[in-house]
């Protein structure tokens, strides 16, 4: 048999040329933006929003919905922020703390959704209301954080010298590590194909003997963390605490898993896809500000961009229902 | 080890299940031996899944016990039950189409290294298992990629893949072709001399009396009996299931050879040369009013296709269709139901019934379609025709309003053809309507069909059961490598005529 694209990886090709046909795009038409510092503002200005969309991919792949995102990575940011600036708690444990107490959210909405078999939307949904309430509570107003741990250690230590103008941001490393550790994740532990399996068929997951319960909550927990992980770096890219921040993030998030081939009915698609399509959204934002138009375009293009994927994955899934199944035969 | 090792390997006693409103275990015992292959049988209904499934801790028991190697043992999830060594395959395919076939095999048990997964273990492991039931694949292709069959004998793949002292096989054959049956008989016979226990369901009697060692009856979720096969002649067994559709099948046959003298059908559905490269080769068919016209033809002979092409799934690429005297062609499967047409496919799972909706629900869906939304079927009258239909199809169900899914499989698809008979089509194309359920439903559904002809509907009659065919049809059409190779009508029409043809030896012809 000759080797042939799969149609499963149509999706994620596709997503690949439209990131290579928008970084070649700004490449030709503004002469400064092949450049290193251009590539490092990519990933440094859109890890909050990657490390988002990587709890949110395995959440939409195990057949589920977090619409809590944008609301846990306020209320983590401001706790951090209030810890550390009026409470002198220790930045690393007020960050630890915050990783904690994320992560203890998601189980906890994973363990309404599979005991009581709660729709995930709604569940994470009264979750966003309540984490967002949680953050106002923490502190009505933003909070800039000027500890010395930020402006020293994240800023300059850990950020790694590219050359003498340029180095690339710790929120940077956070987003590529935590993106690695979600590939290997996704890829080659068995949680992680529970995750797949999960999405997949529900029923038929259980009557194939995998723990259904385990991975469900689990998978809540893990993208709890994520989100978590998002309002730490959150106060690293911004030195600063904010109730308010990040409202409708975990809509980013979720775009950007979809422009990454991921189907929203779970069990298909790629933890690449998702990266690819963080740096997507970042690419249309930079492309538009450089051509110094009205930043509300980068929302209306990402619309017709979801748009178009949608299409896509439409148009693929048919033709091979139809091409790749001599199922009916008679 | 205990001394008195007994000989029986898995020792059920006194199980009760109910559902709301089904009491569908009552006080059942059910023995297994090593080394033999018990049938469990049963119709529609009579529990035998249910019976699997407690047994395998999908659903809690109300009451009874359980004993493997005469241990008492109490899983609580499909998990604990292979650890404890049962290993199912449950009725309906239950895998992860989107995942790899090598994944669908290994998942959960999965081999590690440096605590990762090892994809290329897992490969090679997955092709070994395959091998165990003589398939041979690209394991690293999606399931969904693969047909029905393929899908049945990896999730048997998957089953044998671990260590159990007991196999229990929820109608394993029903998607296979005879000679994959053989294959999979030859496996079970291989694990059998090896001492270990299996249970299979099945409707196809030729199978039990092929395979079988032992047969447990049950009945409306009681216990019949526990026979030696060798002991139980069919008619018998038969008669242990159910025990009234002989007269019934006897009384069909009577009506199919009337029908045959009759002087010829008005003509309803006409092709000519009409085809599908790739799906079907171009042929010429009729269908008369009141006439049932057989499609017979193994597995993959075009079956299907020719189904597909006059219902509208596919487009047919040549040819014309002449239906009631008016050249038509349709677009959609919608455009042929306004046309009166109705199709019920085959797999029932794929393409059939809404799970959670109800009987009642289910069966007006078509009608309601046909109808608009805008005019809506009363309530009154869509319990009228739900009930009628329970009643005409022998639906057992505790009443019109239960969820379709928590029916037997072959309710469910009883259920389905009620859909589309609502409808009063004047055409009616059966897929396999008999596949996967019992001998009485059997009876039930041939029965129906003759009274549907009586009234002056046109079917066409899709099925791999050639008795069946011999016995409903006027005219056998005969399907080989995806075209038509011979017709055959009155009494010509014999199973021995129609493998003949179906082979190619010109005598019958
Ligand atoms: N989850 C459920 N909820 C409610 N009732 C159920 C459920 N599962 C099965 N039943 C009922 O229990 C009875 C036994 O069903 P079961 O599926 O065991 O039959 P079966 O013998 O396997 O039949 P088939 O040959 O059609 O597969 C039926 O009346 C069915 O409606
Ligand atoms: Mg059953």
């Amino acid at each position: 048999m000759k080797p042939r694209i799969a149609s499963q990886y149509i999706p994620l090709l596709a997503t690949a040329v439209v990131l290579a046909t928008l970084y070649g795009a700004g490449c030709a038409s503004f002469h400064n933006f092949f450049s290193l510092r251009v590539l490092v503002n990519l990933f440094g200005g859109n890890a909050v929003l990657g490390v988002a969309a990587v709890g949110a991919t395995l959440v939409i792949l195990a057949g589920g919905i977090d619409l809590s995102v944008g609301s846990v990575i306020g209320f983590t940011s401001i706790l951090i922020a209030t810890l550390v600036e009026e409470h002198h708690v220790n930045p690393v444990l007020a960050i630890l703390l915050g990783l904690v107490l994320g992560a203890l959210f998601g189980a906890a909405m994973g363990c309404l959704i599979q005991w009581f078999e709660l729709p995930p939307f709604l569940v994470t949904l009264a979750g966003m209301f309540l984490a967002r309430g949680l953050a106002f509570v923490v502190r009505p107003d933003n909070l800039g954080i000027h500890h010395a741990f930020y402006a020293e250690r994240i800023n300059r230590d850990f950020a790694l010298p590219l050359n003498s103008q340029v180095s690339w941001p710790f929120a940077a490393t956070c987003f590529v590590t935590l993106f690695v550790g979600a590939l290997w994740l996704a890829h080659y532990t068995r949680f992680g194909r529970y995750i797949y399996a999960l999405g997949g068929d529900e029923t038929s997951a259980r009557l194939m003997g995998l723990p259904v319960a385990r991975t469900k909550i689990l998978t809540y927990t893990v993208a709890g963390l994520c989100s978590a992980l998002a309002g730490v770096v959150y106060t690293f890219t911004t030195q600063n605490g904010d109730p308010a921040a990040c409202v409708g993030k975990e809509l980013e998030a979720i775009a950007a898993v979809v422009i990454g081939g991921t189907l929203l009915s779970g069990g298909v698609g790629y933890m690449a896809g998702t990266a690819m399509g963080v740096l997507i959204l970042g690419l249309i934002q930079t492309l538009i500000t450089y051509q110094n138009l009205n930043s509300w375009w980068t929302v209306i293009v990402v619309g017709l961009l979801l748009l178009l994927f949608i299409l896509l994955q439409n148009v693929v899934s048919s033709l091979s229902g139809r091409l790749d199944s001599p199922g009916r035969h008679g | 080890m205990t001394l008195e090792a007994s000989a029986s390997l898995l020792e059920i006693r006194g199980l009760s299940k109910s559902f709301p409103g089904v009491k569908a275990l009552e006080g059942v015992d059910f023995t297994v031996r090593r080394g033999e292959v018990h049938a469990l049988m049963g119709e529609n209904g009579a529990g035998k899944s249910t019976l699997i499934k407690v047994l395998t801790g999908v659903y809690p028991r109300d009451g009874g016990t359980f004993r493997l190697d005469g241990v008492a043992i109490a899983p609580r999830s499909t998990k604990d039950a292979e650890s404890v060594g049962i290993s199912t395959v449950y009725q309906e395919v239950n895998l992860i189409p989107h995942l790899s076939v090598a994944e669908n095999i290994c998942l959960g048990r999965q081999p590690m290294r440096w605590g990762m997964i090892d994809w290329r273990a897992m490969a090679r492991r997955a092709e070994a298992a395959l091998a165990r039931v003589d398939l041979k694949l690209d394991v690293h292709q999606p399931l969904a990629s693969h047909s029905i069959a393929i899908q049945q004998l990896t999730a048997l793949a998957r089953a044998l893949d671990v260590e159990a002292k007991l196999l229990i096989l929820d109608e394993p054959t029903s998607s296979l072709d005879a000679k994959e049956v053989e294959e999979l008989f030859q496996v079970l016979r291989k694990l059998r001399a090896q001492g270990m226990g299996i249970v299979i369901v099945t409707h196809f009697l030729d199978q039990v009396y092929a395979i079988a060692d032992r047969i447990t009856v049950l009945r409306d979720g009681r216990l019949v009996g526990e026979y030696e096969t060798a002991k139980l002649p069919r008619v018998e067994l038969v008669s242990r299931m159910v025990g009234r559709e002989l007269t019934k099948m006897k009384a069909v046959e009577r009506g199919t050879e009337a029908a045959r003298h009759a002087p010829a059908p008005e003509v309803l559905l006409e092709l000519r040369q009409f085809g599908r490269p790739g799906s079907i080769a171009p042929l010429d068919l009729t269908v008369g009013q009141g006439e049932v016209v057989g499609l017979a033809g193994l597995l993959g002979s075009g079956r299907t296709e020719t189904a597909r092409i006059i219902f509208g799934i596919d487009r047919a690429r040549s040819g014309e269709m002449w239906l009631g005297g008016k050249k038509t062609a349709f677009r959609s499967p919608r455009h042929a139901i306004q046309e009166g047409l109705a199709f019920t496919p085959e797999n029932r799972k794929v393409e059939g019934v809404i799970p959670h909706l109800s009987v009642r629900e289910n069966i007006i869906l078509a009608l309601q379609a046909r109808a608009g939304l805008l005019r809506p079927i009363s309530r009154k009258r869509q319990g009228e025709i739900a009930d009628e239909f329970i009643k005409l199809l022998g639906i057992s169900t505790p009443g019109p309003e239960q969820a379709v899914m928590n029916l037997s499989g072959g309710n469910q698809q009883k259920v389905l053809l009620a859909r589309w008979l609502a409808m009063q089509p004047r055409l009616l194309i059966l897929d396999e309507p008999t596949r996967g359920i019992d001998v009485g439903a059997k009876a039930e559904i041939e029965k129906l069909v003759q009274s549907l002809r009586e009234k002056g509907m046109a079917i066409l009659f899709i099925s791999s059961e050639l008795e069946e065919v011999v016995r409903g049809c006027q005219r056998v059409v005969v399907l080989r490598d995806r075209a038509k190779v011979g017709e055959l009508a009155g009494d010509a029409i014999s199973e021995e005529a129609i493998l003949h043809t179906i082979a190619g030896s010109s005598h019958a012809r």
